[in-house]
């Protein structure tokens, strides 16, 4: 990439703007999921009977939603993410490279 | 005393279903219908290569199938390449043993592909052309760094290969019948020719095709158990409590993760590991761009989620239905020790549940299937070592770039014969060797060796040549030292009384030196191709986050 290319495109607000929202955006779900693995790493290596606790009167702990739920989430997570990031920032992504010709 | 052994077990059983797989095991009587339908896997399979092979003309078709997979069948190879036939058994077998535990692992497994998204994907496929260290050598000085994050590469190939072929030879001893010997020699043949005749587009087949049978596979024997109990989770749980040993323990959190600095690190290494295994690195660049990048992990979290998910209530049904049932009973082993062993060890669990649920033929598909993913996995490794020699180290480091296609491709071919017949060696000579931490090793060196080096490459513009060799080696050689002087190697492998590094999961010490070393050697890099690194990395970026410049799927 020419010299001339780099410095066009770094000062194009498009560009700016994916950059600035696509990292807010990873960075806060990377945080999201790394809080909520580490809480729960955390309360198996601290406080076990949280988790071993019993949901009313059956024998279903809370450990058992809680771990399903941890599942779900990382898959919920990356749909938001793929959905934010093949639309709004493709969109951004086309424009920059339009910008080019 | 008891809490220890288990622990030490935990990583192997859990994960790679090392006990049943690197411990004794008997041999079976021939298992016909397993054989068979093994058989007809391999006919289409290799029929598969066939095609595939008129397909894989030029360099970009081995190493990338052309870039032409969509980001639904990436999603599934991806899950094809991750779930092995360890995880299958070993999480279904740890949940079997000891309930709510196996969740932990299935956990700390998953929840590395949300960051791989969020983080690395995109920003591959937009820099790379076939292997990660085209990532890491975009703006560094190639021959050291490729020597590097080729090291990397065929380090954590080899010991994962070796884990994989030792575990192929003890399964097909349980579910076939077959000696062992054959068995590594099967393995090895087998992913020897798809890789060298079908390159990437046959072991992308390979794998979707193992996934979708997998899949199937557990979801079937998952709805039996779940008929069984008018699909209540409670009282399946209620009664798998009731028969259990350890009754009502196996809904809580047990002993698996023994202190916090262990949790940590095990969560770090499990996570990052993944984000730096070369062969699912190596996936990314069969896509056409970034967005069937990004399509790609969704699928994959969310197939490899679902199977977990599968593997837990797999683990609980056989709670019910294999443990005290007098039919999977180890009669002589009983008499010897006591309790309710079951044949085959605790791995077996899941292979007998598929009898209970679906009688000899349905155990007849599943082992089959073990087989089969056993044989996906280790083609993807064999495919990513393969390339990291002739594309790393021979054409950019020995050849300098200067090399054509046709080359390229002929060295690629020997160097994937060369490691089929290193690891059915290293297989033969393994066979009776302790290799639980196998794969551990492979996780801690990904985490601690690739995954910096290439995590910084992307994100911090002030990576200098220096900085990422020296701490790239330094996370490489912390990695594997901690994990001899570990409880797992110190201990178990060389038999003295007490470990020098108290943990089994170096990950949280190795991942920290590497970035450290990384940093500080970048940073004091005063020298003038180091300023020029520096200067290239907007340029990088811009291509990193637009994709523009980057490599395209070929128009075939």
């Amino acid at each position: 990439m020419k010299k001339d290319t780099v410095d066009q495109i770094l000062s194009n607000p498009k560009y700016q703007e994916l950059v600035s929202k696509r990292s807010k955006f990873a960075w806060t779900l990377s945080i999201v999921i790394l809080v909520v693995y580490y809480a729960f790493v955390l309360v198996i290596a601290f406080e076990p009977a949280l988790l071993g606790a019993k949901i009313g009167d059956g024998v279903i702990s809370v450990g058992i939603p809680v771990g399903m739920g941890i599942i779900v989430l990382s898959f919920i997570l990356t749909g938001i993410y793929v959905k934010r990031a093949n639309g709004e920032f493709e969109v951004l992504t086309q424009d920059i490279k339009n910008s080019l010709k | 005393m008891k809490k220890i052994l288990f622990l030490s077990l935990a990583l192997s059983l859990a994960v790679f279903g090392a006990e049943a797989l690197s411990g004794e095991v008997q041999k079976q009587p021939l298992n016909i219908s397993a054989i068979i339908m093994f058989l007809v896997f391999v006919a289409g399979t290799l029929g598969i290569t066939y095609w595939a092979a008129k397909r894989t003309k030029t360099a970009k078709d081995f190493y990338t199938a052309g870039g032409g997979i969509t980001g639904f069948q990436n999603g599934l190879a991806i899950a094809g390449d991750y779930m092995s036939a360890a995880s299958f058994l070993g999480i279904s077998a740890l949940v079997y043993g000891a309930g709510f535990d196996g969740l932990i692992y299935s956990i700390g497994f998953l929840v590395g592909w949300p960051l791989i998204l969020f983080l690395v994907s995109e920003r591959l496929r937009n820099l790379g052309k076939y292997t990660f260290a085209d990532v890491v050598a975009y703006r560094l000085q190639q021959i050291p760094i490729r020597t590097l994050a080729a090291a990397g590469s065929i380090t954590t190939v080899i010991i994962y290969l070796i884990a994989q072929m030792v575990g192929a030879g003890k399964l097909i001893q349980l579910l076939f019948g077959l000696p062992y010997s054959w068995a590594v020699i099967i393995v090895g043949t087998l992913m020897v020719l798809y890789v060298t005749f079908g390159g990437m587009l046959a072991t992308t087949w390979v794998q979707i095709i193992k996934a979708v049978l997998l899949l199937a596979g557990a979801s079937f024997i998952a709805l039996a158990v779940l008929m069984q109990f008018n699909f209540s989770f409670e009282s399946l749980f209620a009664s798998a409590v009731s028969v259990h040993p350890k009754h009502d323990a196996i809904m809580s959190p047990g002993g698996l993760v023994p202190d916090a600095f262990s949790a940590i690190s095990l969560g770090l290494g499990l996570m990052l590991g993944t984000a730096g295994l070369p062969h699912i690195l190596m996936r990314f660049f069969t896509v056409a761009d970034a967005k069937e990048a990004r399509k790609s992990v969704f699928v994959a979290t969310g197939f490899i989620g679902y199977f977990y998910i599968l593997t837990f209530i797999i683990g609980f049904g056989a709670i019910v239905m294999v443990l005290n049932n007098p039919h999977y009973l180890d009669v002589a082993k009983q008499a010897a020790e006591g309790g309710a062993p079951i044949l085959g060890g605790n791995n077996m669990a899941a292979i007998h549940l598929s009898h209970a649920v679906g009688g000899n033929f349905f155990l007849g598909f599943i082992s089959a299937v073990a087989f089969a993913t056993i044989l996906a996995v280790v083609s993807g490794l064999t495919l990513a070592g393969a390339s990291a020699i002739s594309h790393d180290l021979y054409a950019n480091v020995f050849k300098r770039g200067k090399i054509d296609e046709a080359n390229e491709m002929k060295i690629s071919k020997i160097a994937t014969i060369a490691l089929g017949i290193i690891a059915i060696f290293l297989g033969i000579v393994f066979e009776k060797q302790n290799i639980a931490f196998m794969v551990g090793l492979a996780f801690a060196i990904a985490a601690s060796a690739n995954f910096p080096v290439l995590f910084l490459a992307m994100f911090w513009k002030k990576l200098t040549t220096r900085g990422a060799v020296i701490g790239g080696a330094l996370g490489l050689v912390t990695a594997i030292v901690l994990v001899i002087l570990s409880p797992i190697v110190w201990v178990d492998v060389f038999k003295n009384a007490e470990a020098i590094f108290p943990s089994k999961y170096p990950a949280l010490i190795s991942v920290t030196v590497a970035f450290v070393a990384i940093w500080f050697f970048s940073i004091t890099d005063k020298s003038e191709t180091a300023a020029k690194e520096i200067e290239a990395y907007d340029a990088q970026n811009i291509r990193s986050q637009t994709g523009i410049g980057a490599e395209g799927a070929s128009s075939h």
